[in-house]
């Protein structure tokens, strides 16, 4: 691995930068080999941090250290094959790789590739990304400066700074159409212009990273393997609004994140690239992390500020928004922590180049994470407006063992099922919308045939339920009463009119709760009941307790 | 001659024009006109924190129902403040909250002075469709002179904010979260042991339910007196 001292180095200039660019290139050709390993989360809970100690003593016990450089990196994407290990030059990757491994791995340096370890490049799962956010994911060192730097990273800071006004660089983001990718898809370029044009001395740039949906993790995997990613679009996003100080909100049960980024800001501390006079101009901006503690409702933006303001953290009543009225009662930027990855690719390619990439209302990619009844579980980059059947049957490489599709979750508790009928449709903004889901953070669970969707909607009822912040009436009664209406559909002693109430409660919270979480609540009741109602009206008993027809044989 | 910002708005809410100060809430100008928006968690003198969501009003071409109590008047807007829709909704919060605590006013020293039941009888909320939660939540007789039952707390926050933000004490706060959440003072304290609460009684006084009352008082009996907390706002207003 790098050595820690080795990444405090000096750039104040763009000269500092290639410089830095080139020697760690240099530093890299000296090795013929490299063998890199994830240590992303997916990765390290299948050990593969032992069988990166095991490389390296390995290496050391054959004195290859001159020759061989085994490196930590970042999140290769397919989890369910962890832990991964690619080396290269020749780019050869293994799967499900064991410390009993190792000795063949480094055997085969000579001998030619491990094949019963090899897993193959040239499959859909790898072929059919786009990679943007995750560009370096799996391929940098993520606590090595240098490497990001090398990778072309800072560089899209040093020109804004040296080349822009603050008002070029909001029409860059403006133009590219990037929208905020923490769930709600508001335009980026939007909040930034309100944010710059608030009048005030003191204004604040907040990286929303709580990432709360149940599993999700495609925020963790850019701060554990891109760190200086997030850091550069903050410093950016702090330019162009006019903000000298940022916040990188992340929740606690992400040791592995907070433990990188706090490195890597010291490392551009260091560097100059954060602090008083940023590559020496007259930029001042510093960067600190405050740890939540995993409450869902703590990623609502007004609950994140209070809880950084050190209160209890409870939404409160927008307007007046952050962008008005935000930490501390400054004007604030909050966007999450992809939005912020997805800043440096557009300033250093231009706006054209992103807006040609995704549909016509959103633009660039998206980071999914995919789960449940899927064969390859992990984390995607795709572009917007591919279909969701490309991303199951194809990337995703359909179901295991044969099994039928029947839905995809998306969005989370706050999100709905897309049936099979709507497996064609491109996946942007606007589509799952209009079919009642939400595209969310990034979430994306298959299910099979064998799921019951009532006990589906019961359980992102519970979570929405356990996490309510209790402040207001319909969403903390009403989860409540929600999630007990669905367990007696569940157990087949509700009625038609028990059924009824769960649908006026489900427009109630809709319509009246403060936040999002309340208001969204219902929404997989609301998307399960569209599309597979039979299977909640053939549970029913009728109106005085006694059992239906059943329906069919089941 | 420059242009000179208007800061007098007029609108209309249930059809009548109105004029307003842009400082102005609907509520406020819907109350000025003799409109009654039914309302909980607001209480003139405190802050808003828009949480009961009884005061939600339709706003002409918006999407979302908004709170009276947070939303400032803006020129031309049209509010309707009681359509079918919303006694509807108001009817079912209500509803929601006789079925999470214990509402069982005939044993009640509030009884006959509760703001909950008052709105329930105004607003038509004359049964619940839903099953009771029956949380388990303290009754603490500890303080000298009053009692907390929060199972008959609607988590208004009224105690909360009238403790920190005119008493100064911040005895109360809320604990917990979700259905879980509950009023408790101190770090959790009984209230006897406080070593804050200045036994003033606003909170009591504030309360719109039986949660917090008097000791030594019958069913029915527990009269509230808000009105210390105008003169108080006023006072501070003029020294100000
Ligand atoms: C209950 C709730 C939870 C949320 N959780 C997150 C989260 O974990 N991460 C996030 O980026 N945004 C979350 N949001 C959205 C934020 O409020 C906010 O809109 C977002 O951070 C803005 O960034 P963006 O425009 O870049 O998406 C949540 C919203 C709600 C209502
Ligand atoms: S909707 Fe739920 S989470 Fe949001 S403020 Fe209301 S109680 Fe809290
Ligand atoms: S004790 Fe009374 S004033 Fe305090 S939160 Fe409960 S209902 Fe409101
Ligand atoms: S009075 Fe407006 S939300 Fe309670």
């Amino acid at each position: 691995m790098v050595k820690k001292t080795s990444q405090r180095i000096s750039v104040a200039s763009l000269d500092d930068l290639v410089n830095v660019a080139g020697a760690s290139q240099e530093q890299e050709q000296q090795y013929r080999y490299h063998i890199c390993i994830c240590v992303a989360a997916g990765c390290i809970s299948q050990n593969s941090d032992a069988v990166r100690d095991a490389l390296i003593a390995e290496v050391e016990a054959r004195g290859l250290e001159d020759e061989v450089q085994v490196k930590g990196v970042g999140c290769m994407g397919l989890c369910a094959a962890g832990p991964l290990v690619r080396v290269d030059p020749d780019g050869i990757v293994y799967q499900s790789v064991t410390v009993d491994d190792v000795p063949a791995i480094l055997d085969s340096l000579e001998n030619g590739p491990v094949e019963k370890l090899i897993l193959p490049q040239d499959i859909p799962f790898f072929e059919r990304q786009q990679k943007i956010v995750l560009e370096n994911c799996g391929i940098i060192d993520p606590e090595a400066i240098t490497e990001y730097i090398a990778a072309g990273g800072y560089l899209a800071l040093h020109k804004a700074l040296t080349e822009m006004t603050p008002s070029e660089v909001i029409d860059v983001v403006t133009r590219s159409g990037l929208r905020g990718r923490g769930g709600g898809g508001y335009p980026a370029g939007l909040k930034w212009v309100t944010v710059a044009k608030a009048e005030s001395e003191t204004k604040y740039v907040i990286c929303n990273a709580d990432e709360g949906d149940p599993g999700a993790f495609m925020d963790r995997s850019v701060l554990e393997s891109d760190p200086h990613r997030v850091i550069e679009g903050m410093a950016i996003a702090g330019y162009a609004v006019g903000a000298n100080k940022g916040y990188i909100y992340v929740r606690a049960e992400y040791p592995l994140a907070v433990e990188r980024l706090e490195l890597a800001i010291k490392q551009a501390r260091w560097a100059g690239i954060l602090g008083n006079g940023v590559f020496s101009t007259t930029f001042d901006f510093a960067i600190e992390v405050r740890l939540g503690a995993g409450a869902f409702v703590c990623g609502e933006e007004t609950a994140l500020i209070a809880s950084i303001e050190g209160r209890r953290g409870v939404p409160r009543p927008r307007p007046p928004y952050p962008a008005d009225y935000g930490l501390w009662g400054q004007p604030t930027l909050i966007n999450n922590v992809e939005t912020f990855a997805n800043v440096a690719p557009i300033i250093r390619n231009g706006s054209d180049w992103f807006a040609e990439i995704g549909t016509e209302k959103s633009k660039g990619t998206k980071v999914f994470a995919l789960a449940g009844q899927i064969v390859n579980t992990g984390l995607i980059e795709v572009p917007m407006g591919i279909t969701l059947r490309e991303i199951v049957f194809d990337i995703g490489g359909g179901l295991p063992d044969g099994r039928n599709y029947k839905a995809v979750q998306t969005g989370g508790p706050s999100g709905g099922c897309v049936p099979e009928q709507f497996l064609d449709m491109p996946v942007d903004y606007e589509s799952l919308r209009e079919v009642g889901s939400f595209m969310g953070s990034g979430g994306m669970i298959v299910m099979d045939d064998s799921s019951s969707m009532v006990e589906v909607a019961r359980y992102f009822m519970e979570f929405s339920m356990t996490e309510s912040c209790g402040k207001c009436i319909p969403c903390r009664t009403g989860t409540r009463q929600m999630y007990d209406l669905l367990s007696k559909v569940v157990a087949g002693e509700a009625s038609q009119s028990e059924l009824n109430l769960l649908v006026e409660l489900g427009d109630l919270l809709q319509n009246t709760c403060l936040c999002g979480l309340g208001k969204a609540a219902p929404n997989p009741v609301v998307s399960t009941m569209q599309y597979f109602e039979d299977e909640y009206l053939e549970r029913l008993v009728d109106d005085n307790g006694s059992a239906d027809e059943p329906a069919g044989e089941s | 001659m420059a242009v000179v910002r208007s800061r007098i708005k007029t609108l209309k809410i249930d059809g009548q024009d109105v004029g307003a100060h842009e400082d102005e809430t609907i509520l406020e100008v819907a109350r000025e006109n003799g409109i009654m928006i039914p309302t909980l968690c607001q209480l003139d003198g405190l802050s808003l924190v828009g949480a009961c969501r009884l005061c939600l009003v339709e706003v002409v071409g918006w999407r979302n129902l908004v709170p009276a109590c947070t939303t400032y008047v803006e020129e031309g807007m049209e509010v309707i403040t009681n359509s079918e829709r919303l006694q509807k909704y108001r009817r079912m919060i209500i509803e929601l909250l006789f079925a999470e605590g214990n509402h069982v006013c005939a044993v009640c020293v509030s009884n006959g002075n509760c703001e909950l039941q008052w709105k329930a009888q105004k607003l038509g909320m004359d049964h619940v469709r839903f099953t009771n939660q029956n949380p388990d939540r303290r009754v603490d007789m500890t303080h000298e002179h009053f009692v907390v039952d929060a199972n008959r707390c609607i988590l208004c926050t009224r105690c909360v904010r009238v403790c920190d933000e005119i008493e100064g004490a911040h005895t109360w706060d809320i604990f917990g979260r979700g259905e879980n959440s509950t009023i408790i003072s101190d770090f959790n304290l009984p209230w006897g042991e406080s070593p804050t609460c200045s036994s003033c009684g606003k909170c009591v006084n504030v309360c719109p339910t039986g949660a917090l009352v008097e000791k030594g008082k019958a069913a029915g009996e527990m009269i509230k007196r808000t009105e210390f907390l105008a003169y108080l706002t006023k006072m501070r207003e003029v020294k100000k």
